[in-house]
């Protein structure tokens, strides 16, 4: 046959065909493109200018906010503060070297063609933790010491959400691995530890380490609020990742667990080499989307008296010198998140592409 | 691996059950001397009594009563280390030794003093409930209220202080219950309520918050008392008089005429009780347990009450709070320190 079986493809299309196409196909659609669009010019005009075009940015104090837009001065006027918390200034460059090793582990993620960057991803799961652990509280190596009571800020949140997501990762595999463990204690361990863990509220749960835990205490031995709230935080998150983990450990077919049993496989490598990275790799959303309610949930320490972000700002809108600076606190807290967050849901969105096998039905 | 970490804390928490009597042998004086610093429990974020500045530095009234009590003992204003304490973890974290002293704006009431386990050393305000109104509604008085929507914040005594007031006027209100001070603002400026109500060292604050202040006026009547001051662990009576006598010091200081930039001349006063209490003579700090010159020291670097006040919560700061009640009782107000001999 001369004839080909498929028509060519139509030229692509020229803008005001889209437009008439897609916007304006039909009275009613013509109606709602106006409608929709009359909102959005009279709806966007007004935040962008506040936002933007009669926002204060500059300045030496609250007196130089006169305009009638948003007043960024104040956001950088206490920028430190909500960075470092009250971290001494003249050591916030440790801080810095954090931040700047978060960047180079995670930044070359999203290049794809950048070398090593599988060695720069597991330093930012290893060696980050180690060099955080020694860097941050001081101490060691001849570093002064900052309690972590004076940790603070965006600092603080990450500090809180990085260890809470790193944590509760290996400790939720071995749970959902116990939950379907043939050993009926084993098994009936991690039952109640994931559904104790898991009914109760986040909320409750750091309540009950910054308030109840040091009276049961004996006098002289009582770890740091910090400490008990990341603990609080990584095993109730880890009761979470179990049940994620878990779904993907169901969905894996019977036959792949038969088959490694017929090569002979141990246990451990069955799971570790057959099971593990199929249903991990199956379950990519559901653990970034709970790495990303956690990131969020971190903002709760809030009634606990630690500062962590949304700490720092909350307590600092209120000071009289500054006219209503709520709403800029708000919304730059919001930014910091939706960055993070947002960030995270890429990364993850690039990992399934680049583990997709295909295996899809 | 998991399990077993539970089952540890698990058995943390019971061997703590057991052992929670077992008091430690060093008094507080002892231990806040030995870490160097001490650790005192403030607020999270209220303005003129314990704030973060621009710098993440603490100030506020509350806070300089901590730096007093460290200018005492240590004769270094800076060797606090602050807790920022929400209102429901303030008296566990006091109870169970987290902090040394707590000074956020805490009021006295006898529940606290007698079945908490805690005593108040004194007061260093004396704040008392009030009401912000819209001047539309046309009141000049709260008894002329009566079925007035009004804005509160949850969870405070202020809620029940309302409730309180208005039975036993007879009076009806509408309550409208916000999570925090700056939500209520915002309730009241919208219009929300025709009144807000709130401690009255809060109220010229969130008044000049408004976009039209003047569209809003406070009511002379205060509903309430509520005396703020220190509060210490029960059975330290060491630590618990040192705590007392600071304030007292500085309330004395204040009576005397004595501020931080005269300090220096006043140490060659003639005047018996300028010399006790700055400890050119006698030996007043030793029966405390401090140093002779601790009330020189807190003068000089925390300044007097007047000071302490003035520079916070005076008439110069955003706050711009009269003195009132928190007078000297010699200039109509009623704050009177037992004599320091």
């Amino acid at each position: 046959m001369a004839e080909p079986m498929l028509k060519p493809p139509k030229s692509a299309i020229s803008p005001i065909t889209w437009v008439r196409q897609n916007l304006f196909s039909g009275w009613y659609n013509t109606l709602l493109t106006l409608v929709v669009g009359y909102l959005l010019v009279i709806g966007v005009g007004p935040v962008f200018s506040w936002l933007f075009f009669d926002a204060t940015f500059l300045g030496s104090g609250p007196s130089d906010c006169t305009g009638t837009g948003a007043c960024w001065l104040f956001i950088s006027e206490r920028l430190n503060f909500f960075i470092y918390g009250f971290y001494p200034d003249d050591l916030q460059w440790r801080v810095d070297v954090m931040f700047g090793l978060l960047a180079l582990s995670f930044v070359p993620q999203f290049i794809e063609r950048f070398p090593g960057r599988k060695w720069f991803g597991l330093f930012g799961l290893t060696g980050l933790p180690v060099v955080g652990y020694f860097l941050v509280p001081g101490g060691n190596f001849g570093l002064e010491v900052v309690e972590s009571s004076k940790w603070g800020g965006l600092m603080l949140t990450l500090i809180l959400a990085y260890i809470g997501i790193l944590a509760s990762l290996p400790i939720g595999i071995v749970l959902a691995l116990g939950r379907r463990s043939e050993m009926p204690i084993i098994r009936g361990i991690c039952v109640v530890f994931i559904e104790v863990w898991r009914a109760v509220p986040l909320i409750t749960v750091l309540f009950m380490a910054s308030v109840m835990l040091p009276l049961f205490l004996p006098d002289g031995m009582n770890f740091e609020k910090l400490m008990r709230a990341l603990i609080g935080i990584t095993l109730w998150q880890s009761a979470y990742m179990a049940e994620v983990i878990r779904g993907g450990l169901q969905a894996i077919p019977r036959g792949q667990y038969e088959a490694a049993d017929a090569l002979g496989l141990g246990y451990w490598k069955k799971t570790g080499l057959i099971i593990l990275p199929q249903a991990l790799k199956m379950v990519i959303p559901g653990i970034v989307n709970t790495f990303i309610s956690l990131f969020k949930d971190t903002t709760l320490v809030l009634i606990i008296g630690l500062f962590d972000i949304l700490g720092t700002v909350q307590s600092t809108i209120t000071d009289p010198a500054w006219q209503n600076v709520a709403i800029e606190g708000y919304v730059f807290v919001a930014f910091c998140f939706w960055v993070f967050c947002f960030g995270i849901s890429r990364y993850s969105q690039n990992l399934e592409r680049k583990l997709d096998t295909g295996h899809r039905t | 691996m998991k399990n077993t970490k539970s089952i540890a804390i698990g058995a943390v928490m019971l061997c703590g059950l057991f052992s929670v009597s077992a008091a430690s042998a060093a008094t507080t004086l002892e231990s806040v001397k030995e870490n160097g610093h001490l650790q005192c429990g403030v607020t999270s974020g209220l303005p003129g009594f314990s704030q973060p500045d621009d710098k993440g530095n603490w100030t506020g009234i509350d806070v300089d009563t901590c730096r007093a009590v460290a200018a005492a003992i240590f004769g270094d204003a800076q060797a606090v280390e602050f807790t920022p304490l929400t209102a429901k973890e303030r008296l566990t974290a006091l109870q169970s030794g987290e902090i040394d002293m707590l000074s956020r704006n805490t009021t006295w009431t006898l529940t606290r003093d007698a079945s908490l386990g805690l005593n108040f050393t004194g007061t260093n305000y004396y704040d008392g409930q009030g009401f912000l109104i819209n001047k539309d509604i046309g009141v000049d008085d709260a008894t002329q209220l009566n079925g007035a929507t009004i804005c509160i914040q949850a969870g405070t005594t202020t809620e029940l202080n309302l409730s309180d007031y208005f039975r036993s006027k007879g009076m009806e209100y509408q309550p409208i219950v916000f999570d925090t001070s700056e939500q209520t603002v915002q309730g009241f400026a919208a219009g929300r309520c025709d009144v807000l109500t709130s401690d009255r060292s809060q109220l010229a604050a969130l008044r000049s918050k408004l976009s039209d202040p003047s569209s809003a006026k406070i009511l002379p009547n205060t509903i309430s008392k509520e005396p703020l001051g220190p509060v210490v662990r029960q059975g330290d009576d060491q630590w618990f008089n040192i705590v007392k006598w600071v304030l007292f010091a500085q309330i004395n200081a204040e009576e005397l005429g004595i501020t931080s930039d005269n300090v220096e001349d006043m140490l060659k006063s003639d005047n018996p009780n300028v010399q006790r209490l700055l400890g050119t003579d006698g030996d007043m700090g030793a029966k405390l347990g401090l140093r002779d010159d601790f009330g020189h020291q807190i003068v000089k670097l925390v300044g007097n009450y007047g000071e302490m006040y003035d520079r916070n919560v005076g008439p110069d700061t955003p706050l711009g709070l009269d003195r009132g009640l928190n007078a000297l009782w010699t200039e109509g107000g009623i704050l009177y320190a037992p004599p320091l001999r």
